[in-house]
């Protein structure tokens, strides 16, 4: 039989007051959210060729580091505009960066520059690993598919969430979700990471992950609320948020897990996707725990003409099972 | 739910050959694999451009340069209509969206709007393809209908779509795929080592060739100072010797639809030539004009430049002839690889261009693959060491996962790209969710007081329901992603979508029937995720 001692990262039974602090952590995150937001509006994303259009090359001359003074001055001397010249990789190979001139053929310009760059580097053999040119009516159209797509997935998890629960869980799941998705921007705008088609899926992953996390909370939430049905709304969620804690933070330490893996190990084009992915998860884990939850909470106080705050779950109960007791006695004076 | 029903575990053992003889050709190595027999599975994962390098080209059809060329045709059938009548007209002219001309006998207005009414046919959904309207100050104005626009457009990318094809077929790449996107959009896609500037170049050319009339009356220096005469035009010319340009009539006598073949040859001169041959209307034609012009100078116009302009010195009238111009050998023999393919209907504008060289797609799928092997290890042994036994269970249920994903995308040639690697790697690691959800709810079980079989049990059938609305949640990211995504999205979406539905099956189904076998053989007294 195997036996060893298994790794505990909790104990079987955790207390821990996430509520008490819903207010502060609420707080911070209503600040990390507008600062996202003022940073993505005043310094904007860096975004890649798919949405910016314009060509992407990159030369290698295998054997021996690209002339990269060679290739700036060819480029100069062609007029491109602003072109960017980087070394990347071990093998000393460049990337070239470069917006289409306003009348220029995006196909012929990427076409004239390899040509001038054969020439240029000759005698050594030129490679072009990499070369994408998107032309500026492909990139609008991108982005405009690529937000609309965002917006159709959080517009889907809403009613997915408003047919399965009641719709206070729906707004809660949904503030979560906005709270991903904003401070993952936040996360590319930061640290300048490189906006591309890629972190479209990516956000879309962090949606799909954070309200799969969500929902575990959100199932708890439900049984609980029919179990202790004289418990205050604010101790189930606790209870809830603790109980599937243990859940929350394996799955999430399995996902961050396998996502360092690709980041260090999945070379560059998947850095920034892996990258993306690891500060999205732990953003989603972070709300599903202290901004999907704690909304309900709020939204029930408000609405609630009750004059104990937070009863709202057991209240409308009650109100329900009251309605269904009255409406048995008109069917029973009808019949 | 942990009792041993036959069914459960024939479905787990049919899931487990299905995934493994579906997988196996992706393990073997080429040679045995185009070895087996025919009935045996051989297809192998579908590497996407990224991964096996290769070409991907948005083109799109001219629509504005379409319809201007079908004004300019319609400008010169009303020229040559009126002349025919001998209707004496003035201001004709072609603006972007009509062909406008004012007779100049106002009691021939009748004649004239009859004769012009006769240059449109009828359409298949029971109107004309050409609307003639009278406008005041005895003007008449010749407008295509919107309709007739949009089957124009619609006919042109079809066309475009065949001569590319041919085109590209005769450059011998490898198995290149020609797609339609959207009203106007053409994708082609060629895997492997094909030069993207070699596909550029084959259908950057319209390749409309024309023969027509040299127009001597003025020299291309008067033309050039604006005295054109009607019905010709300057064209630039690739000859030295004309470097102004060439004056030609805008009639075409013989064109390249005209030819039924096409070879790249030598001159007398030893320079790089092309022999063409006409077929019988050409030939009649190219005869006629000949004869009629013998000492004059005629045309040979490809993409509105002139090649060169030789004077006719004997009509000629076996059909076949040789241009000569400013070509190079290999110029040549793209020339005449486009005439035998047939000129594009309107030009391709290429709208996206992404190229991958082999090698970097060769070193993406190592690092997919290192990636993967540290994912997954990682993985192994985070939950063995949280579960122990039962993290033994859920590691067996992922490496089934893993074959059921990729015998799945091998049986489906679903496309793998290098974020569908990721894509794979992290459904892995989510699925160890489902696997996480019920160990802990037995755990919660079994703390509760009950039986091992029981927390067992129940541990499965409680978290069965937030297994369910979780990865829903997942499913429909991935249905999002495959159809608002391009490329290399699509093939993300394609791996999280497959991953989440054998997820949730080999999490529930194979760990149960896996925790079901040890209970049957160990009677345990407890269970051994406490």
């Amino acid at each position: 039989m195997l036996r060893w001692p298994l790794i505990r990262l909790l104990p079987a039974k955790t207390n821990l007051h996430f509520v008490g602090v819903a207010r502060l952590m609420g707080f911070l995150s209503v600040v990390a959210v507008i600062g996202s937001l003022a940073l993505c509006f005043t310094q904007g994303l860096t975004l890649g060729i798919d949405f910016k259009g314009g060509t992407v090359v990159d030369v290698a001359t295998p054997g021996r580091p690209v002339d990269a003074a060679a290739v700036r001055s060819a480029l100069n001397a062609m007029h491109l505009g602003d072109v960017e010249v980087q070394t990347f990789g071990t093998a000393g190979a460049v990337e070239i960066k470069f917006q289409t001139p306003s009348g220029a053929d995006p196909a012929q310009t990427v076409t004239a520059v390899t040509q001038r760059l054969r020439t240029v580097l000759a005698p050594a053999p030129v490679q072009f690993s990499n070369t994408s040119v998107v032309g500026p009516k492909v990139s609008g159209e991108l982005f405009r598919s690529g937000i609309v797509a965002l917006g159709v997935a959080i517009f889907l998890m809403l009613l997915f969430i408003w047919f399965r629960y009641q719709l206070q869980f729906g707004l809660g799941a949904v503030a979560a979700l906005f709270h991903d998705v904003i401070l993952t921007f936040g996360v590319f705008a930061i640290f300048k990471l490189e906006f591309t088609l890629t972190s479209i899926a990516a956000i879309l992953t962090i949606i799909g992950y954070s309200m799969n996390d969500t929902v575990v909370v959100f199932d708890r939430l439900r049984e609980n609320l029919r179990k202790f049905r004289k418990m205050p709304l604010r101790d189930v969620i606790e209870l809830s948020i603790n109980e599937t804690l243990s859940r929350t933070i394996i799955t999430g330490l399995t996902a961050l897990l396998a996502l360092f893996g690709l980041a260090i190990f999945g070379g560059d084009a998947l850095r920034t996707f892996a990258i993306a992915l690891i500060f999205g998860i732990s953003i989603g884990t972070y709300s599903s725990i202290y901004v999907a939850s704690p909304i309900i909470l709020l939204w029930g106080v408000k609405s609630g003409d009750d004059d104990e705050p937070g009863l709202v779950g057991s209240a409308a109960q009650a109100a329900m099972a009251q309605k269904a007791a009255a409406l048995k006695a008109s069917r029973g004076q009808n019949g | 739910m942990l009792q041993l029903r036959p069914w459960k575990v024939a479905l787990v053992v049919f899931a487990l050959l299905f995934g493994v003889v579906f997988t196996l050709p992706n393990l073997l190595p080429r040679s045995v694999t185009d070895s087996l027999p025919g009935w045996v599975p051989a297809a192998r994962l579908n590497l996407g451009l990224d991964l096996q390098g290769g070409s991907y080209l948005l083109l799109e059809v001219d629509t504005v340069q379409l319809k201007q060329e079908k004004l300019n045709n319609l400008t010169e059938d009303v020229r040559r209509v009126l002349g025919q009548q001998q209707i004496a007209f003035t201001g004709l002219a072609a603006s972007p969206t009509a062909v406008t001309v004012r007779v100049t006998d106002a009691s021939r207005m009748d004649a004239a709007f009859k004769e012009l009414v006769k240059l449109s046919a009828p359409t298949a959904s029971g109107g004309r393809d050409l609307l003639v309207t009278q406008l005041p100050n005895q003007t008449l104005s010749l407008a295509p209908p919107p309709q007739a626009d949009a089957a124009a457009v619609n006919q042109a990318v079809e066309q475009s779509i065949e001569i590319i094809r041919k085109r590209i077929d005769q450059l011998g790449t490898r198995e290149p795929s020609i797609t339609r996107s959207g009203t106007t959009r053409i994708v082609i896609e060629a895997p492997g080592e094909s030069d993207p500037e070699k596909l550029k170049a084959v259908i950057g050319k319209t390749a409309k060739l024309t023969f027509q009339m040299v127009d001597d009356s003025v020299t291309a220096e008067e033309a050039a100072a604006g005295r054109v005469p009607p019905g010709s035009t300057l064209l630039p010319s690739d000859e030295a010797y004309d470097r102004n340009g060439v004056v030609v009539k805008r009639r075409v006598d013989v064109s390249g639809d005209m030819l039924t073949d096409a070879r790249p040859s030598f001159d007398q001169n030893g320079r790089p030539s092309l022999n063409f041959r006409f077929n019988g209307l050409g030939t009649r034609r190219f005869a006629q004009v000949t004869q009629d012009n013998v000492n004059k100078r005629f045309a040979i116009v490809l993409d509105d430049r002139v090649l060169s302009a030789p004077t006719i010195i004997n009509p000629i009238l076996g059909g076949s002839g040789e241009i000569t111009g400013n070509f190079t050998q290999e110029s040549a023999n793209e020339l005449a690889n486009m005439l035998r393919s047939g000129a594009l209907p309107a030009k391709l504008n290429v709208q996206e261009q992404r190229t991958v060289g082999a090698e970097l797609g060769a070193d993406s799928i190592r690092a997919g693959e290192t990636s993967l092997a540290i994912g997954a290890a990682a993985i192994f042994a985070f939950i063995i060491l949280s579960y122990g036994l039962f993290g033994v269970f859920a590691a067996i249920a992922l490496i089934v996962n893993g074959f059921l994903i990729v015998g799945l995308m091998s049986l489906t040639q679903a496309t793998l790209t290098l974020p569908g690697i990721a894509g794979l790697i992290l459904t892995l690691a989510v699925a160890v969710d489902a696997n996480v959800l019920t160990y802990e709810r037995m755990r919660e079980e079994a703390r509760a007081g009950r039986s091992p079989l029981l927390a067992a049990d129940a541990g499965f059938r409680r978290a069965w329901v937030t297994i369910f609305d979780a990865n829903v949640t997942t499913l429909i990211a991935a249905v999002i992603m495959f159809l608002a995504g391009t490329g290399t999205v699509k093939g993300f979406a394609w791996t999280l979508g497959f991953g989440v539905l054998t997820s949730v099956f080999t999490a529930v189904v194979v760990t149960q029937v896996l925790i079901g076998w040890w209970f049957r053989t160990f009677k345990p007294k407890t269970l051994p995720i406490l």
